[in-house]
């Protein structure tokens, strides 16, 4: 890895570059899916290549293959500067780079079981037994069951003398089923621990045996089946408490997506579009929630899924504050975007491959935990309604208009759980929501959800994010929209 | 490397050599891609991207197994080979898998465009700076991306198979946008670059975008709409994921399921699939090597048919059409390159049609909400405008809908003669149309 990188970096800089940073990267992903009690599908992939990103005159260039070669580290450097001249016929002003010194050094995931190293058979074995747990219900009519580890082996090196080796894994599960009812046109889908995708970490084997799937199983049936004959969740405006997986993905949508610099500044504008949370909010007393909101965003949370050692450029993972006591005070920067605004980057780039651009991504965007417990905010609840899991999201092209959709719901009348909902949604405009947030739950609730396909960018990049978040309450949510008849 | 027939065809055939599984399938893709991406009136993002990505599927009685690599030498095509033997040897029976598929014969699709294979940064650059200046000369922002890719496509199988095609695509679409919270859009995708208008895709955009400024707010609730042909393709995609896979089906989620023969939509409303269509981004063959054949999922009106690949069609004894995506994969075969078929209106005529109501260029982040009733939700963006006695008016504020798709293709009283190839995750060619009712239900915040 680095000799391509080494020679990469002479050739650009010789063809014309002021700055070259290269990452050779090498991902391996096996992912086993059980689905109505048959294996779907059991992958193994592997993909090697590298990049060479220059500056010349000002504007970027980047080129890739997958050609593990010296020869054509040479011709992939060329090519980055040529398409580097390209980009300055349309040039805007010239890139300045936030300061870094040289880094050197290597980072692993800590883990205890490799995930790769678990027979094959064995994970195969208890996702089928999850399965089987689910089906035993009945009424249940589609079960799933996935896994997916990877791991990520990648060199980092810059024409500013920086030497970086990391070896990142990300190991998750997730088990579903769903009741159908042809009849009235309704399938309900409940999901453990998270929904779409699967709740994982920067961890080994050990977190997906900590998930007791199997253990679950029945639950997550029985749930979806009850769902089916529940009444449709009543439209108004409501009180209402999230789960935390929910609260992470609202966390995800409408702080985590907003505070990236690059779609502040515009650079996303043409795909998915702005950030309400303009620059002239920034550290000026801006109020984005209510006082119980504090949001940090940390690469360095141990198993957390957007946890590394260092970033695609090269830049320390690090903690920034970004919302504090309802006060928004920052942003996550790279080191092209951080300069725009008088700040040096916190580490917050990353490429979901060799052959992606590094861009701005979210690292572990988490709302810190309150005092409240649970029960006791279910207790101190008069009027309410429970929401759990995510099952549609949608939000606008500033990150203000967001609409959810949950898979389960339950009244809270008097202090106590009541009737189980179904289809339930709610929706806001975001400085509003987060204003209306009157109770976060504690530490004991409070758990890092990781969202292992944030798409962005073009072409287009999924990322793996984290997001801590504990069950936390809103007044005076619209709940309850569009026709379901 | 691989940029040829004979050179693809010695790689597949060596892999199928080194498999010692009882069935072998070898699907090889090779990309050189290229994407411009513009934002503030300026080039900020230029990449090149060189893969060739080849996918083993290994069978042994009724075990399958998967495995993939970007490594060509030798030694990792003989260990790619290996592992999917022993990735199916490991794991438990599928009862309902019948065989790969055999040989059939294929009809070549024109697929390829040289001017595309050979764009340069350079060109990219130029015709990017078309929208650019426009833009800048009347004082607004751009932003989007250029993209031209080559791939070469091949896929053999120990039964017979060999398919190779050469196909390419370009791809530009921008938002241009005005202060006081106008914008407006464009997007164009063909084979061959050089069909690409870039002055008259600036124009639409910043027209758009100098007419949409100072939005109103509206009364939330239920309008007739002209959805203009972006829309309309987008709602498609989200249809087809909903329910026309026949995997959908046979698993008993897909609003299809009881309808078949019925009247579904309304009679002006025929959607299909076809890989061959030059409309389209013509494609011969799916990830099985299987032709494609043409699929009306609804036929005037009528719910008729979803889309096949291997295991689905021997699961339910029916003709496998062409469908498959990469093994494995739990959504099953879909339609990659539909279509709806165009009406004969202008779009000032759709928009003549509509006495009080909306008009729509495009939607933002639509996502399901609830398949089987086919519930979307999104919102509008670049250019939202009251339609008032046959006339686009004042511009609105971007709205949020929660709406039943096939509710809205139940009364569509015209359909535009123009249409646009769209794409998200799956490519859909549609008009515009005009829709009796559509549910909106939020309005952005300030």
């Amino acid at each position: 890895m680095r000799d391509i990188a080494i020679r990469a970096i002479n050739a650009a800089q010789q063809f014309g570059a002021s700055y070259v940073d290269v990452r050779v990267m090498e991902r391996t992903t096996e992912g086993i899916e059980v689905r109505n009690g048959r294996v779907e599908g059991v992958s193994s992939s592997a993909s090697i290549g590298f990049n060479v990103r220059v500056l010349v005159n000002g504007a970027w260039g980047f080129a890739s293959s997958d050609r593990m070669e010296l020869a054509e580290a040479e011709r992939i450097a060329q090519l980055a500067v040529q398409i580097a001249r390209a980009s300055a016929l349309v040039a805007g002003d010239p890139v300045r780079l936030s300061p870094l010194s040289p880094q050197k050094g290597t980072y692993r995931t800590p883990m205890q079981l490799d995930p790769f190293l678990v027979p094959l058979q064995q994970k195969v074995q208890l996702l089928l037994d999850a399965d089987a747990a689910m089906r035993s219900v009945k009424g249940v009519t589609l079960s799933s069951a996935m896994m997916e580890y990877s791991r990520e082996h990648k060199y980092f090196a810059s024409s500013e003398g920086s030497e970086i080796e990391q070896e990142l894994y990300d190991t998750g599960a997730a088990i579903s089923a769903s009741a159908v009812d042809a009849q009235s046109n309704e399938i309900q889908t409940r999901s453990y621990p998270n929904s779409f995708g699967r709740q994982a970490g920067t961890v080994g084997y050990e977190f997906i045996e900590a998930m007791e799937l199997v253990e679950h199983g029945a639950r997550v049936g029985e749930e979806a089946v009850q769902l089916l004959t529940a009444p449709q969740c009543p439209s108004g405006i409501k009180t209402i408490i999230l789960d935390g997986p929910q609260v992470g993905l609202q966390v995800h949508e409408s702080c985590g997506h907003p505070i990236e610099l690059d779609r502040v500044l515009g650079y996303e504008a043409g795909f998915v579009g702005k950030s309400f949370l303009t620059t002239d909010k920034f550290n000026n007393n801006y109020r984005y929630g209510s006082e119980y909101i504090n949001i940090t965003a940390d690469a360095t949370i141990p198993g957390a899924l957007g946890t590394f050692g260092w970033d695609d450029e090269g830049v320390p993972a690090q903690r920034t504050p970004i919302v504090t006591r309802g006060i928004f005070n920052g942003y996550l920067t790279s080191r092209d975007t951080a300069p725009l605004i008088g700040l040096a980057s916190n580490g917050s780039v990353r490429a979901d491959g060799w052959n992606r651009l590094p861009m701005i991504r979210m690292t572990n965007v988490s709302l810190e935990p309150g005092s409240w417990k649970l029960t006791d905010l279910i207790a101190d609840t008069d009027d309410g309604i429970y929401m759990s899991i995510n099952k549609s999201w949608s939000i606008d092209d500033r990150r203000l208009n967001f609409q959810f959709g949950v898979e389960m719901a339950y009244e809270i009348k008097n202090g106590k759980p009541g009737r189980l909902y179904k289809n339930a949604t709610y929706t806001g405009i975001t400085p509003q929501f987060w204003g209306s947030c009157d109770a976060v739950c504690g530490p004991d609730e409070w758990a890092v959800w990781g969202t292992p396909n944030c798409g962005k960018g073009e072409p287009m990049q999924v990322m793996r994010t984290g997001h801590g978040a504990a069950p936390a309450r809103f007044r005076n949510v619209q709940v309850g929209v569009g026709r379901w008849s | 490397m691989y940029s040829d027939e004979a050179s693809v065809r010695a790689l597949l055939e060596k892999v199928l050599h080194y498999s010692q599984a009882e069935q072998t399938e070898v699907v090889f893709n090779g990309t050189e891609g290229s994407l411009t991406r513009f934002a503030t009136n300026h080039i900020h993002q230029n990449v090149a991207e060189s893969n060739h990505e080849l996918r083993v599927r290994a069978v042994v009685g009724k075990r399958v197994g998967v495995a993939s690599t970007n490594r060509l030498d030798d030694e990792s095509l003989r260990k790619v080979a290996e592992q999917a033997l022993e990735i199916a040897r490991i794991q438990p029976e599928n009862p309902e898998f019948h065989s790969l598929p055999v040989a059939r014969p294929i009809t070549a699709a024109h697929g390829f465009s040289e001017r595309t294979a050979q764009f340069t940064p350079e060109e990219r650059a130029r015709r990017v700076n078309t929208i650019v200046q426009l833009a800048r000369a009347r004082g607004l922002e751009s932003a989007g991306a250029f993209s031209t890719t080559l791939h070469h496509e091949a896929v053999a199988n120990s039964l017979g198979i060999f398919a190779y095609e050469p196909r390419t695509d370009a791809e530009c679409h921008a938002v241009v946008m005005a202060d006081d919270a106008g914008s407006g859009y464009t997007q164009r995708m063909f084979t061959n670059a050089d069909l690409l208008d870039f002055e008259a895709m600036a124009q639409e955009a910043v027209t758009k975008a100098e007419r949409s400024r100072n939005p109103i707010d509206i009364e939330l609730g239920e309008y007739p709409v002209v959805l203009d042909a972006y829309a309309v393709a987008d709602m498609l995609q989200h249809l087809i994921y909903m329910g026309l896979s026949a995997t959908a089906v046979q698993e008993e989620r897909s609003f299809m399921n009881g309808q078949f023969g019925k009247q579904l939509v309304d009679p002006k409303i025929t959607f299909y699939d076809d890989g061959h269509e030059l409309a389209g981004l013509p494609k011969a063959f799916d990830y099985e090597g299987v032709p494609k054949q043409r699929v009306n999922m609804f036929e005037r009106g009528v719910a008729n048919a979803v889309v096949y690949d291997s295991f689905t069609a021997a699961r339910e004894g029916k003709p496998n059409t062409g469908h498959a995506l990469p093994a494995p994969n739990s959504e099953g075969p879909l339609p990659t390159h539909s279509f709806l078929e165009a009406g004969n209106a202008t779009l000032e005529e759709l928009i003549r049609g509509v006495d009080h109501g909306i008009y729509v260029t495009r939607f933002h982040y639509t996502n399901s909400v609830h398949p089987v009733k086919t519930l979307l939700t999104g919102m509008t963006r670049d250019g939202t405008f009251l339609i008032e006695h046959g006339e686009l008016t004042r511009p609105v504020k971007n709205l949020r809908f929660t709406q039943s798709i096939l509710d809205v293709l139940r009364d569509v009283p015209a359909i535009g003669r123009d249409r646009v190839q769209y794409i998200d995750y799956l490519t859909v060619v549609a008009p515009a149309i005009q829709a009796a009712r559509f549910n909106f239900t939020g309005i952005t915040g300030a």
